[in-house]
């Protein structure tokens, strides 16, 4: 097996002296796609601040691989209304070529808001824009926090579909946060069900079974995600409602719904 | 050049080109107040200014050094006292810029030998400007222009989303405490012109009326300078022409613009 792109050893934040992550072990790999799960509070937005380098570990280590390219998919992009900015100089801000801006924007399905401004975008656009914008850097790890926010239910499949491409087209590793369970299942190697310390962890087709999911999530959960799971296998397209009015100009819509 | 020097020796021009220096620089700053909502920030560093003042003549330093170095002391305590959060950041800025306002008014009227024109420090002063002035607000905009300019991208990203700026490199807490920095010189060059109560109006004013027609940040920096120009040259011109006090006349003037603008254009949501 390859070098980690990133590995956490026994990592430790804590809070007044409260701890948010408690002794986690992981490690990301390249073409990995792993899936935090867990209820709120139980520290998924600090794992992954700690691996992003912005949170400090109260103890344990945090090794990035060196010269490794980090994308990061922010929960929200929440702009002053006092400070105008377009999708194009957004995305310039990245410091990339034009060329590459509009290359991760077409890929991310919102090449034709290259002239709107920030400010008008729905939910799903801004997710769809942030993604563009990490995926401009060609990152090595893409780092994405509840990137399915505020986008109706058939934009939030075709976004993880999306991840998924992405993930192979890049060969980078993925490591997100999401609520989605049902919709994450089926685009995820690894789930790991955070609870502080990691309470279980595994290919999302066995957690459901396991005791430990089970106690955090109740029966009712663990059943709906076993069930949802199975009938999970079709792909949606890239449209949803996410793409507004001028849509057409994308020539991907394979209807594979079996 | 005989036609500046000429000029130079009249001090209206004198006032005028360095309120024109002040409105360079205070454009692109004042962008930065608005957008990270720092507006009684920059006042409470205006306010301690005229401690700087009293400080200044206390140990015998030249005014500007001492308000400059007032305003960094307390813009460092600040940004120190904000990331600690046990008082509401709008308390402690409450606490500091009248205290500071307040120490430094006891300060000088403890100093009866010390004649100070308090209107003038306060409200701004057209006589005031002189050639040292006008050499110290053009350093201080050439340097605040060269920092703007080789430090724009990071500085922006930090203000649309600090987070990701700093997953991408940016070092986001020393362009906050450059940004500070520069504020505190702007307000150690501006307070000839304007006076310590009103700097933060020119600051604020000329970019929120460019907010209006602007569509990207950077054409936003560029109007809220034609703005500050505009500010700067009507209310100096009403101050020579009608005898009004010069900082007020340039806010007024500010004041206006904004009307106009907001009022005899549509409203675009950019």
């Amino acid at each position: 097996m390859s070098e980690p792109l990133v590995s956490l050893e026994n990592l430790t934040v804590a809070f007044d002296d409260r701890p948010a992550v408690d002794h986690v072990n992981l490690s990301v790999h390249r073409g990995d796609i792993i899936t935090i799960i867990g209820p709120n509070g139980a520290g998924k937005t600090t794992l992954i601040k700690a691996v992003l380098g912005i949170q400090k570990p109260t103890s344990g280590k945090v090794s990035l691989n060196r010269s490794l390219v980090i994308g990061y998919v922010p929960q929200h992009l929440t702009l002053e209304s006092t400070l105008p900015l377009s999708v194009e100089r957004f995305m310039q801000l990245s410091g990339r070529s034009a060329g590459e801006c509009e290359a991760a924007l077409d890929r991310t399905g919102v090449k034709h808001l290259l002239k709107a401004s920030v400010h008008h975008l729905s939910g799903g656009e801004k997710q769809r824009l942030l993604l563009a914008r990490a995926l401009a850097r060609k990152p090595d790890l893409l780092v994405l926090d509840e990137p399915a926010q505020g986008v109706d239910i058939n934009g939030q499949a075709s976004l993880y579909e999306l991840i998924r491409q992405l993930r192979d087209e890049l060969n980078c590793g993925v490591i997100m946060i999401s609520h989605d369970l049902h919709l994450v299942m089926a685009a995820t190697d690894k789930v790991i069900c955070l609870n502080q310390h990691i309470c279980c962890s595994g290919h999302p087709a066995d957690i459901s079974h396991d005791p430990a999911f089970i106690e955090t999530f109740g029966h009712q959960v663990a059943e709906s995600v076993a069930v949802y799971h199975h009938h999970h296998n079709h792909r949606h397209d890239l449209h949803g409602d996410v793409v507004s009015g001028t849509a057409g100009s994308h020539g991907e819509c394979d209807h594979a719904h079996h | 050049m005989p036609i500046i020097d000429s000029l130079l020796d009249d001090f209206f021009w004198r006032a005028l080109i360095g309120g024109l220096g002040v409105a360079l620089v205070a454009g692109p700053l004042g962008c930065f107040v608005v957008w990270r909502r720092m507006a009684y920030f920059g006042d409470t560093l205006a306010h301690s200014a005229l401690l700087g003042i009293a400080l200044s003549f206390l140990i015998q330093v030249p005014l500007n050094v001492g308000v400059i170095l007032t305003c960094v002391v307390l813009a460092v305590v600040l940004v120190f006292f904000s990331r600690t959060r046990t008082l509401a950041t709008d308390t402690l800025l409450g606490i500091l810029a009248h205290s500071a306002l307040a120490i430094g008014l006891v300060t000088l009227s403890f100093m009866p030998d010390v004649r100070v024109d308090l209107t003038g420090l306060l409200f701004g002063d057209l006589l005031a400007m002189s050639r040292a002035d006008l050499l110290w607000i053009y350093g201080g905009a050439a340097l605040i222009l060269l920092l703007l300019v080789s430090l724009w991208r990071g500085l922006l990203m930090s203000t649309i989303h600090s987070e990701l700026a700093r997953v991408e490199g940016v070092q986001v807490e020393r362009l906050r405490l450059v940004l500070v920095l520069m504020f505190s010189l702007v307000i150690a060059v501006a307070m000839k012109i304007v006076g310590v109560l009103l700097i933060t109006a020119l600051l604020i004013i000329p970019a929120a009326t460019a907010r209006r027609l602007a569509r990207n940040p950077e054409q936003m920096a560029g109007l809220a300078v034609i703005f500050g120009f505009i500010a700067v040259t009507g209310g100096l011109s009403l101050s020579w022409y009608l005898d009004t006090p010069a900082g007020p006349s340039v806010v007024v003037t500010a004041f206006a613009t904004f009307l106009l603008i907001y009022g005899g254009t549509p409203q675009q949501q950019t």
